[in-house]
This record gives structure tokens, C-alpha cells and sequence, in this order.
């Protein structure tokens, strides 16, 4: 019953090299996704090259959902630019247009004063404690273009997080049923 | 390979690549459009023109704004964020620029108007450097596309001063 062992080991050989090479084409999908994150970020010269604008403080030009592609270039920072920034010690990037700018004669040092087109007051009630104006290390970026309605995928997986496990584990079912 | 699931996919990533081309078309369509926009704004009265407990100056004018901006809108145009900005120089700072006045203009027929007011915003120097400064008064848009790139530019009239004295 010799050939019996022999089908059988040649079954099972068939079956390890099948699993690792799902396994080489997910790390693949995973890894050049990766790539063309940090590509971005560098072409781009922003830490977060695209972001989801997250409330209606836009309106009726960005709504909540639309995503944004950001640029930031050495440019300085001009009146009327929509910029994406950071308050120390809040973790939420938030997207407004500047009013305000003074520019140092000396050192090129800006402080910058901005407000959401819906809002009715300036951001200083944002903005830190005592801090009236934002400098540009705040600023992670300038919004130069826009896709509309694409950002929802982001807002539901983050608020729903469920739904986030229940897609990760229908695509991993989907790679390991597969027959090629 | 003709099952459920492929087809699927397969439907789903064509009509993406398919809507992701059609927006970058829509975008690139609109460097098609040469614009000729034109403004005029004439300072009414200087209502206010005092100096803040803090020291910062505050100045409250009346202006009348009227432009045409309807060479601006092509059918990718959502709106026209524009905005009136002061730009002037100062000892400490090489560039201030306050806004003074903002709008958004949805529809095409709503480009061409003018308008009697009085600046929206708080125009607060940082210091007290406006008496007898000279200003430019700058009309700023912004061209917020259905899909794509945004671009923006503005006309600069010159020739405006602040009072020598506080009123």
C-alpha cells in the first residue's frame, strides 16, 4: 500500500504550498497598499495626505464624509487657504479656512487665525488655552482638491467599529476559501 | 470564474476605475474656462477707529463691495467662497492680512452684485500701528469644484489709508 502514502503526502505537499502562496499574495496586497501610503505622504510633504472632513462646520462646501487631498509646500500661508490642523492635546484634525495672518518681517514666522465658513465665531474657542493665533508646526496641510462622498467608508468603520471586524473576517474567509 | 462573486468584483472595480476617470475629467474641464472678473469697493465711512485696552487698534468701516464674478463658474463649480481681506505692512510684521467681509455664491445669476456693509469680521491690528497706515483692500475667491482641484485668486485695489488720528 505504498502508492496509498505516496497520493497522500503529495495531496498534503499541494495543499502547503496552495496556503503560502495565499499567504505571499496577501502580504503583497498589504504591503504595496503601504507603499503607496508613504509614497504619498512624501509626494505630498504632508503627514496625512488625504483626510475625512468630519463635521459641517464647511458647509455647503464640504460636507461631512467628502474627503480632501492635502498638499503643504514651503508656500507661506495666505489668507482665504483651507488648512487642516492640529490643537495640541486633541488628536482630531480639523478643517477651516484662515481669516487672519501676520507675518514677522524678520523671521517669516506666521500667526495664523482661522474659522469654519459655517461657523458663526473664529476658532479661538478651539484653539488651547491663552492661544490666540495658530503657528505653522499646527498645520498639517492645505486642502487643494476634493472627492465628494467617498470618506463615508472611513466615518462608518470608525463609529461602527463592528462593522470594520465583520468585513476583515469576511475577507479573510474569502482568501482562505478561494481555489486559486 | 464566471461565478457570482467574480462578476461582482469584477463589475465593481470597473465601475469605480470608470467614476474615478470621469472625475478627473470633470476637474481637468474646468482649466478650459478663461475668466474675466472684475471689482470695485469704496470705504463708506471709517465708523470706528479706536485703540483697545490691550493696545491692539480696532477699526470698524462701511464699504461698498460690487463685482461680477460670473466668468468664474463653469458646470463643475459648486460654489464661490469670496472674501474681502485689508493687507497692509507693519514695523514687526512684513505682511498682516485681515478679513474683513465673506460670502458664498452658489448660483451663477447671484456673481454680479453689490452690497452695502460693514466689515463682518473684527478688524484688529496686532499693535497699534494703523494711524495714517495705507492699506490694500484685496477681493479674494475661491473656487470650490462638484469634483477635483480648487483654485483661487483675487484682484488687489490699492490706494486706501486709515485716518491720522483715532475717532
Amino acid at each position: 500500500m505504498g502508492w496509498i502514502g505516496d497520493t497522500l503526502d503529495s495531496v498534503k505537499s499541494i495543499q502547503i504550498r496552495q496556503l503560502l502562496t495565499q499567504a505571499v499574495s496577501l502580504g503583497m496586497i498589504v504591503t504595496s497598499a503601504l507603499i503607496i501610503w508613504k509614497g504619498l505622504m512624501c509626494v505630498t510633504g504632508s503627514e496625512s495626505p488625504v483626510v475625512v472632513v468630519l463635521s459641517g462646520s464647511m458647509e455647503p462646501g464640504f460636507k461631512r464624509g467628502d474627503i480632501l487631498f492635502l498638499h503643504m509646500s514651503k508656500d507661506p500661508i495666505r489668507a482665504g487657504e483651507i488648512v487642516v490642523f492640529n490643537i495640541d492635546g486633541r488628536e482630531i484634525p480639523i478643517v477651516h479656512r484662515v481669516i487672519k495672518v501676520h507675518e514677522r518681517q524678520d523671521t517669516g514666522e506666521v500667526d495664523v487665525l482661522t474659522k469654519g465658513d459655517n461657523n458663526y465665531g473664529d476658532d479661538r474657542l478651539l484653539y488651547a488655552q491663552g492661544q490666540l493665533y495658530l503657528q505653522r508646526h499646527h498645520i498639517m496641510g492645505r486642502a487643494v482638491g476634493f472627492l465628494p462622498y467617498v470618506g463615508w467608508v472611513t466615518i462608518i468603520m470608525t463609529e461602527k467599529p463592528i462593522i470594520k471586524y465583520i468585513l476583515i473576517g469576511a475577507l479573510g474567509l474569502l482568501v482562505i476559501t478561494s481555489k486559486d | 470564474m464566471h461565478s457570482f462573486g467574480y462578476r461582482l468584483n469584477g463589475l465593481l472595480t470597473f465601475s469605480l476605475t470608470i467614476l474615478t476617470i470621469m472625475c478627473a475629467i470633470a476637474s481637468l474641464s474646468d482649466n478650459l474656462n478663461t475668466p474675466s472678473p472684475s471689482a470695485e469697493i469704496q470705504i463708506i465711512n471709517i465708523n470706528r477707529f479706536q485703540k483697545q485696552p490691550q493696545g491692539n487698534d480696532e477699526v470698524s468701516l462701511t464699504m461698498n463691495i460690487s463685482a461680477d464674478l460670473q466668468s468664474l463658474f463653469t458646470w463643475n463649480t459648486k460654489q464661490l467662497f469670496i472674501f474681502v481681506a485689508a493687507e497692509y505692512e507693519t514695523p514687526k510684521n512684513s505682511l498682516n492680512q485681515v478679513s474683513l467681509w465673506d460670502a458664498i455664491i452658489i448660483a451663477k445669476e447671484h456673481a454680479k452684485f453689490w452690497i452695502h456693509t460693514s466689515n463682518k469680521y473684527r478688524f484688529v491690528d496686532q499693535g497699534n500701528n494703523l494711524r495714517g497706515k495705507e492699506f490694500n483692500l484685496t477681493l479674494h475667491w475661491h473656487v470650490m469644484p462638484k469634483t477635483g482641484k480648487m483654485f483661487a485668486d483675487k484682484i488687489v485695489l490699492t490706494g486706501y489709508s486709515f485716518p491720522e488720528e483715532y475717532r
